[in-house]
């Protein structure tokens, strides 16, 4: 009788500016199932890597700004593709990670995969929602469109791994911010297996990137750095969101905060997360012969 | 030779009846302050002192949330939108009736030029309430879901640069949508918000849907840390708004910020000159150059730099700087001795740094406080007046080549509120306005302002949008937003949670 073949387990690391770089810190650790057996060992992302992912951030953010709503559009819906061809993949690390049922892995799956595609929907259509052509009380025109703040860290939720952080990226990044974020602590594949699938989804690279770790020491990175623009605190609890907050202000950042009661990920989502991290610009132009 | 100076033609100040000391107006009368004391806001084109000013204590600003909760509990909460909105078109109206007054007392308190405080800021106060009086029972058509709800209780401060024009940016909206306020004017210009105060009793606004704290930083202070907020609104300088942002950091308070500014003014070699000269003094010289989105750095191409400059002097030597109340004045006076402090400073590390300093011949007043237009050339990205916010008639003056150095030099700055572009090209202004990481651009104009049009900043100029139906969202919870402070339920606010 043949030995059951071994399988080849994957090693679990970042994704930063479309790269998948172990932690610079050489820190890992241990990732559990809901039943505590023992999953992989995930890499521990440290300050240095934090700084990295947003220099990344940065250095994409005028492309995919400048990008048409159209294509961005596109490329979210894409990922969704891609999402679903790999389902199986994904139902099986939620539940080894979440526990439950095998058909709750598989709604909240599901759910991931159609968010996507309702961000997607949203590209083309923030600025009419948002923007504006206001009269003037003279001669003039002007007109206000909504566009992405900039580089956007956030703290994905502790109690959703995989949908709720498709569900703080993709409002996010569909009109044209770029992201940093630091995935559930406890239960991290799932997000570094979605990495995999932004890699190959024409999404350029610094786009989204993910740090898996502490979220206390990453969180606090990324709320002082003076080059991001907004932070979502969702995954963040406690006594720490007033000192973050109090980081944050160091550069005006734009805060959102945690809710006050547990957020359910699966219910149907509003524009609001997408609007949170927008600007309004208003141009003028005298109107005359 | 023919004389061709102007004579003097000053407004007459007797349309103002000047108390000799203001009390707080808390629960629609005016009081005496329980725990505060008092200070003397003086003319600072004489330095007269104009009157004496109730200076709020921490009880005052006590006594005034609690009587703007009360409001909004028991009246304005419940009141029908439509009885909302014919309250802010009275006010508009009555702003309207005694603009001359209004004005007057502006230019007195802040020191602007009349032809400012008349043609500027009054009748875009009346706009103002006008534009939001129409909101208030219009909000359920507003994009913010179906049932849109106010806040509460909002606490507003505001700077002394445009100070009853700032009062109505911060009121308007936040009554249309349901709110009560306290307002804390600031401490160099308290006059004219006490006396939109008197309007308001005339426009028999229920006591306490707005309620006036006057006093200086003490008091701001005392007026934003306070829990019986749902909302904060700043409007000043960036190093307080980051002081107010940590004070609220951990709480449910709602808060927008509207901060500094370090425009750049972008002139194309192909723009109109006469016409961008013209945008470049009203956007630096506007009020002093007090003002947050003041074009303070112009970036103009280096082929059209001379003739552009030569311009600018010529246009500079003719701008008339004295009394405010002169309706021939051009430049006023500086707010206070405190800012005339800081612009001489920055002015100094122009010189020290080794920009050159240029201005015209110009008469200052004896008394006062007085700075005249002034230019710096050779200016560097790396010079203080290149990157610090001068709130001053002070021009920097940098040259750029391509259209894409003088984006990269125009965003080269922490702040981001305003920007101009100047070119008869409309492509280039459309490519220019895309990249300028600011809330406003204005093209081939400078400096307007409309209660239709949303204003505000990116990156450290603020967050959050005042104007037009943008305006509404800093003062509404929308959507399935739960706010968190259980004194909801202890003041027995049901429409927090309606």
């Amino acid at each position: 009788m043949a030995d059951p073949r071994l399988a080849v387990r994957k090693t679990y690391k970042l994704f930063i500016g479309g790269k998948f770089p172990r932690s610079e810190s050489g820190r890992s650790y241990e990732v559990g199932a809901a039943d505590g057996t023992f999953l992989a060992n995930a890499a521990q992302g440290s300050r240095k890597d934090a700084r990295d992912a947003v220099v990344a951030a940065r250095k994409a953010f005028p492309l995919w700004a400048e990008a048409t709503a159209y294509n961005r559009g596109q490329v979210l819906y894409r990922v969704a593709e891609l999402l679903e061809g790999r389902r199986d993949q994904f139902v099986a690390e939620v539940a080894d990670g979440e526990g439950g049922s095998p058909a709750e892995a598989d709604r909240l799956v599901d759910a991931a995969i159609d968010r996507w595609v309702w961000y997607a929907g949203w590209a083309d259509k923030i600025a009419a929602v948002a923007g504006a052509a206001d009269p003037e009380a003279g001669p003039y025109i002007n007109f206000s469109v909504p566009e992405p703040t900039g580089v956007v860290a956030g703290d994905a939720p502790q109690s959703s791994s995989l949908l709720g952080l498709v569900s703080v990226v993709a409002p996010v990044v569909v009109s044209g911010n770029t992201a940093v974020v630091v995935a559930a602590e406890r239960t991290p594949l799932p997000a570094i297996t979605l990495t995999e699938v932004l890699a190959t989804s024409d999404l350029p690279g610094g786009v989204v990137n993910v740090l898996t770790g502490r979220t206390g020491e990453l969180a606090a990175v990324l709320a002082a750095h003076m080059d991001v623009n907004a932070i979502d605190l969702c995954g963040v609890t406690g006594q720490d969101v007033a000192a973050l907050e109090r980081a944050a202000a160091g550069n005006v950042k734009r805060v959102m905060r945690p809710a006050g009661e547990a957020e359910d990920w699966a219910a149907d989502p509003d524009p609001q997360r997408l609007l949170a991290f927008t600007e309004i610009k208003t141009v003028w132009h005298p109107v005359g012969v | 030779m023919t004389d061709w100076d102007y004579a003097p033609a000053p407004e007459s100040r007797d349309v103002v009846r000047l108390r000799s000391s203001y009390g707080l107006f808390i629960d629609g009368r005016f009081s005496e302050p329980v725990d505060g004391s008092s200070f003397k806001t003086v003319n600072p084109a004489s330095e007269e002192v104009l009157a004496e000013v109730a200076e709020a204590g921490p009880g005052d600003v006590d006594r005034a949330v609690a009587a703007a909760r009360r409001a909004h509990t028991d009246v304005w909460g419940p009141m029908r939108p439509a009885e909302r909105a014919k309250y802010l078109y009275r006010v508009a109206r009555l702003v309207q009736e005694r603009s001359r007054e209004l004005a007057v007392l502006e230019s007195l308190d802040n020191g602007k030029p009349i032809r400012e405080s008349r043609d500027v800021d009054v009748p875009l106060v009346a706009a103002h309430f006008f534009h939001y009086a129409g909101w208030a029972d219009k909000l359920q058509h507003a994009g913010f879901g179906p049932d849109p709800r106010p806040l509460g209780v909002a606490g507003q401060v505001i700077p002394w640069n445009f100070p009853l024009l700032m009062a109505a940016w911060k009121l308007a909206p936040a009554l249309a949508a349901g709110n009560t306020c306290v307002l804390k004017p600031a401490e160099t210009t308290p006059l004219t918000a006490l006396l939109l105060a008197e309007i308001l009793q005339q426009a028999d606004l229920p006591p306490g849907v707005v309620n006036v704290v006057t006093g200086a930083g003490g008091t701001g202070r005392a007026l934003v840390s306070h829990d019986g907020l749902d909302k904060v609104a700043f409007t000043g300088s960036t190093e307080v708004g980051k002081e107010i942002a940590r004070t609220l950091a951990g709480t449910r308070t709602r808060l927008t910020l509207e901060l500094g500014g370090k425009a750049a003014n972008v002139v194309f070699d192909d723009a109109p000159i006469d016409q961008a000269v013209e945008g470049i003094v009203n956007g630096i010289f506007f009020n002093q150059g007090h003002v947050c989105c003041a074009g303070s750095r112009l970036l103009v191409q280096e082929s059209v730099a001379e003739p552009v400059l030569d311009s600018l002097k010529r246009r500079l030597a003719t701008l008339r700087l004295g009394d405010p109340l002169d309706k021939n004045t051009d430049i006023g006076a500086i707010n206070s001795s405190v800012q005339l402090d800081r612009i001489r400073e920055l002015a100094a590390a122009g010189d020290a740094e080794g920009a050159q300093r240029w201005q015209p011949a110009c008469q200052l007043p004896d008394r006062g406080y007085w700075f005249p237009p002034t230019l710096f050339t050779g200016v560097s990205q790396s010079h203080r007046i290149a990157r610090e916010e001068i709130f001053g008639p002070v021009l920097s003056v940098l040259t750029f080549r391509t259209p894409a150095e003088a984006v990269e030099k125009a965003n080269n700055t922490p702040y981001g509120l305003s920007a101009g572009v100047w070119t008869e090209k409309g492509s280039r202004i459309l490519w220019m306005a895309q990249r300028l990481r600011a809330g406003v651009v204005w093209a081939n104009t400078f400096n307007r302002f409309d209660p239709a049009s949303p204003f505000g900043g990116y990156k450290e100029s603020g967050f959050g949008r005042e104007g037009g139906r943008h305006g509404l969202e800093a003062y509404l919870a929308e959507g399935n937003e739960t706010l968190g402070p259980p004194k909801a339920e202890l003041s027995g606010d049901g429409a927090r949670h309606g």
